[in-house]
């Protein structure tokens, strides 16, 4: 009798082990490889799977608990700031434009990452790593339906949420953030976790999904920045998982260095190239802003990413070089992105403006050497001609990069004044790319990004406009009908802040909910 | 009596997103829809996969089966994240509280030593089945098509992920880190254990997506869990051993509430066409037959002289079900 008692208490870490571990085993009837095919084509060497430190401990009955009561305190919210047209809340309706790019943007991304990581959860051979890979996979399908659901009481009120799945597939800067997660989940698996566990997550998160939390936390978006308060804890399970991850394949064998060194040299430099999008969001787009790009970078990248990749040393890492160019680059993309995006405004799918004198001091004080030098006295041309009722659009179409997929629109490292433009030959064809950085990646993988769906080829092609479609029509608008093929409410959806509707309805709604008259 | 609070009333411009729109027409839409209806992209795929170049990152052509919508495929439960892990943490709470009366009063003393014995040798070793499970499941939410059925299978994934942790905390309680390893020996070499071993491992191999959710959540789960968690309980509860279905008790709800999720794929996926129909009850024949040969050892270990009419009768029941849902058996 009472076996129970004698028997001694399992810590932690002993009964986890016990709850993963032992649950796999070496198949005979059907060879490792053929269950695990994907586990060797890209080249990393692992000898002992259960050399993996699992970086969090957590059964299923303790996740259920722990998720399930954040996602009844989220809902929650969700609920009352609906009810509560807690929309009326914000600073200034610009700030919507901000999260139209993150829905449009982000939000389907998340989904992607959680198909990826279920594919990583299915193809390690580890038992540790597909644990905790399906954990994250999970975590992102939260994320991308919380922020789905965070966001769809903007959609009925506001323009530019409406189709975002649709835009993110074809709208040209939208092919940004896409063609990198497209990138990340086109490569074997221990790629994609330097891709999205390691650069993304741990290298990136401070710089993405911060300042849009923080963003909307500055401009009284209750149902954003509870959804980043919700994810919070779940965002740091995966920067721990990237990082665990990347240790350990350092660990498994010497001759894996070169290659993760290569994917760390590719996945920064994309990840840097999606950040201009955040960067211009957080200098021009938030009405109250919470810090400029150029601050974030210093403290996010410069202070927290150097010491990271000091404790990577010892295994031999470097820090890439690439990542040098942004001390530079920090002082410029986000004023360099606003003006392309200002200047297509007829084809985005959210509003653009230029900044006030306020605004403008502020770009000054926070950019002392390049504001005032470079850009200001663009930027307020532009303004005395919009008031003067010349609101500048161009018409013509920019050049992509090949990997990034932004516009050419940054400049050379050592001359603010000059475009970049590099240029690689393949297979008779030549290609062109907008840093050393990306075309850097470009020499690295050619027969990779040649596959690129380019939106500016694509529509000069003819292939981005609705089906039966007859270009020799007399006063065919071919613009009109690449913003019919993106589904944007043309007018509505796109143009400048000033006279759009949004901007209407913000103020009618906003006076509906102060005033008696 | 009715009170009437007063808040600001503001008109929408539309009740929700334009995909939503197009398919309900624009009225409000619940956290499901939103959530779910075509969020996987469909169009414009920017590189080939390394790991497969002959197709796209999502692509129809993973399967045989062939559907005119994938959405079709709709979760009866409804779950999205939120509603699916709320309605799990509830269910482990209780789970959780059998399991710490258990062992709170030794409950484990009282279960006849022979229960004991069959518990640990029947059940213990299915932590390696449902850790299988897993594996298919996320394999059918990486690479199938269409939100509508990828999202409920990696729900699926992780739920039999649960499932092999009580199996383990069964074993742990019943006999400690000892009970893991036997259990482990004889699903790697008893006899009692091979035929599904293999059967488990030939299923980890299948490449159509479709195909595994025919083997894995029809067939396997729709044999082994009602001979398991239902005829076994009962024989657990009957004979002493009420603590031992304390412990499964997740498992019986699970099964009961899936079982409905997976009715409605096939169902909705065999009616869609004659050829489907054909496909999925091939594979159904092709998989029940060493399913059931499998479980003809382990309902043995567990029924003694009984194992045949058992597992005749639940085949019997199976059938009826797969004949429900328009397939032939």
């Amino acid at each position: 009798m009472d076996m129970h008692a004698t028997k001694k208490k399992l810590g932690i870490k002993e009964k986890y082990a016990h709850m993963t571990r032992g649950l796999d085993w070496e198949t005979s009837y059907q060879p490792m490889d053929k269950v695990f095919p994907q586990a060797t084509f890209e080249g990393i060497k692992i000898h002992d799977w259960d050399k993996w430190e699992d970086p969090f401990r957590l059964t299923m009955d303790s996740y259920w608990k722990y998720q399930a009561e954040k996602e009844r305190k989220l809902y929650a919210v969700l609920d009352a700031f609906a009810q509560n047209n807690g929309h009326l809340g914000l600073t200034d309706a610009r700030y919507l434009n901000a999260i139209k790019l993150f829905l449009t943007g982000i939000s389907p991304l998340e989904y992607v990452a959680h198909r990826g990581f279920a594919a990583a959860g299915r193809n390690f051979p580890g038992v540790g790593p597909r644990v905790a890979c399906l954990m994250q996979s999970v975590d992102e399908m939260r994320h991308a339906q919380t922020q789905i659901h965070a966001l769809s009481n903007y959609n009925k009120h506001y323009d530019g949420f409406h189709d975002f799945k649709h835009m993110l597939e074809r709208v040209w800067y939208l092919s940004v953030p896409k063609s990198f997660f497209d990138d990340a989940f086109s490569a074997g698996p221990f790629e994609y976790m330097i891709a999205i566990g390691f650069s993304f997550e741990y290298v990136l998160t401070n710089l993405l999904f911060v300042p849009f939390m923080s963003g909307a936390a500055y401009n009284g978006d209750m149902a954003t920045v509870t959804f980043g308060f919700s994810a919070q804890s779940d965002e740091a399970r995966h920067m721990t998982l990237g990082l665990e991850c990347i240790k350990f394949m350092l660990e498994q064998d010497p001759d894996n260095l070169p290659i993760v060194q290569k994917w760390i040299d590719k996945w920064a430099w994309r990840g840097v190239r999606v950040l201009t999008l955040v960067a211009m969001m957080m200098d021009y787009m938030l009405p109250k802003r919470v810090m400029s790009w150029k601050e974030a970078w210093e403290i996010y990248f410069e202070q927290n990413g150097g010491a990271l990749f000091a404790d990577l040393a010892r295994y031999g890492i470097t820090m890439p070089e690439c990542l040098k160019q942004c001390s530079i680059d920090k002082e410029h993309i986000g004023h360099q992105a606003w003006a392309t995006f200002y200047q297509y405004g007829g084809a985005a799918a959210f509003h653009t403006w230029m900044p006030s004198d306020d605004e403008m001091d502020w770009l000054s004080a926070k950019y002392p050497n390049t504001f005032d030098k470079y850009y200001r006295a663009r930027f307020t041309h532009w303004r005395d001609e919009a008031e003067k009722g010349n609101r500048f659009y161009s018409n013509t179409l920019p050049m992509l990069c090949q990997v990034c997929q932004i516009p050419m629109l940054f400049t050379e490292p050592d001359d603010p004044t000059t475009i970049c433009y590099r240029e690689s030959d393949y297979d008779g064809e030549k290609y062109h790319t907008c840093s050393d950085g990306c075309k850097h990646i470009f020499d690295n993988e050619p027969q990779k990004y040649i596959q690129a769906w380019l939106p500016v080829h694509q529509i000069y092609q003819g292939n981005c406009f609705p089906e039966g479609t007859d270009p020799t029509v007399e006063g065919f608008d071919p613009l009109a009908k690449v913003l019919e093929w993106y589904h944007f409410d043309n007018g509505h959806d796109n143009l400048d802040f000033e006279g759009s509707r949004d901007q209407a309805n913000f103020a009618a709604w906003r006076g509906m909910a102060t005033k008696n008259t | 009596m009715e009170i009437d609070l007063r808040t600001v009333a503001i008109k929408p411009l539309r009740h929700t997103f334009d995909n939503i729109a197009r398919r309900f027409g624009d009225k409000p839409a619940s956290r499901y829809q939103e959530g779910t209806y075509d969020i996987q992209q469909t169009d414009i795929f920017h590189y080939r996969p390394m790991w497969e170049p002959e197709l796209q990152l999502f692509d129809k052509r993973r399967t045989k089966v062939e559907m005119k919508d994938w959405y079709a495929l709709k979760d009866p439960r409804q779950f999205y994240y939120g509603a699916w892990t709320i309605a799990r943490s509830r269910q482990q709470e209780a789970a959780d509280s059998c399991f710490e009366m258990i062992e709170d009063r030794g409950l484990v003393a009282m279960i006849p030593a022979e229960l004991k014995q069959l518990a640990l040798d029947v059940l213990v070793p299915m932590r390696h089945v449902e850790w299988g499970a897993n594996m298919g499941n996320s394999y059918m939410a990486a690479y199938g098509y269409g939100t509508a059925i990828t999202q409920p299978c990696i729900y699926h994934a992780m739920d039999h992920l649960a499932v092999a942790q009580y199996l383990t905390r069964i074993g742990l309680v019943l006999d400690g880190p000892e009970a893991l390893d036997a259990a482990k020996d004889a699903w790697m070499t008893a006899a009692l254990w091979q035929p599904m071993r293999r059967h488990v491992e030939n299923v980890l191999v299948v490449q159509d997506w479709f195909e595994i959710f025919v083997a894995q959540n029809l067939v396997l789960e729709g044999l082994t869990y009602p001979l398991l968690y239902d005829y076994l309980d009962s024989e657990f509860s009957a004979k002493g051993g009420t603590a031992i279905s304390m412990m499964t008790r997740f498992m019986t709800e699970w099964a009961t509430e899936t079982g409905k999720w997976v009715d409605a794929q096939i169902k909705v996926a065999a009616a869609e066409s004659p050829e489907n129909m054909v496909l999925i009850s091939d594979w159904l024949k092709q998989y029940r037959a060493p399913v059931l040969e499998a479980l003809i050892p382990i309902s043995q270990r567990a029924f003694g002289d009984h194992a045949e009419s058992v597992l005749a009768e639940v085949t019997a029941q199976f059938d009826a079900r797969c004949a429900k849902l328009g397939l032939s058996v």
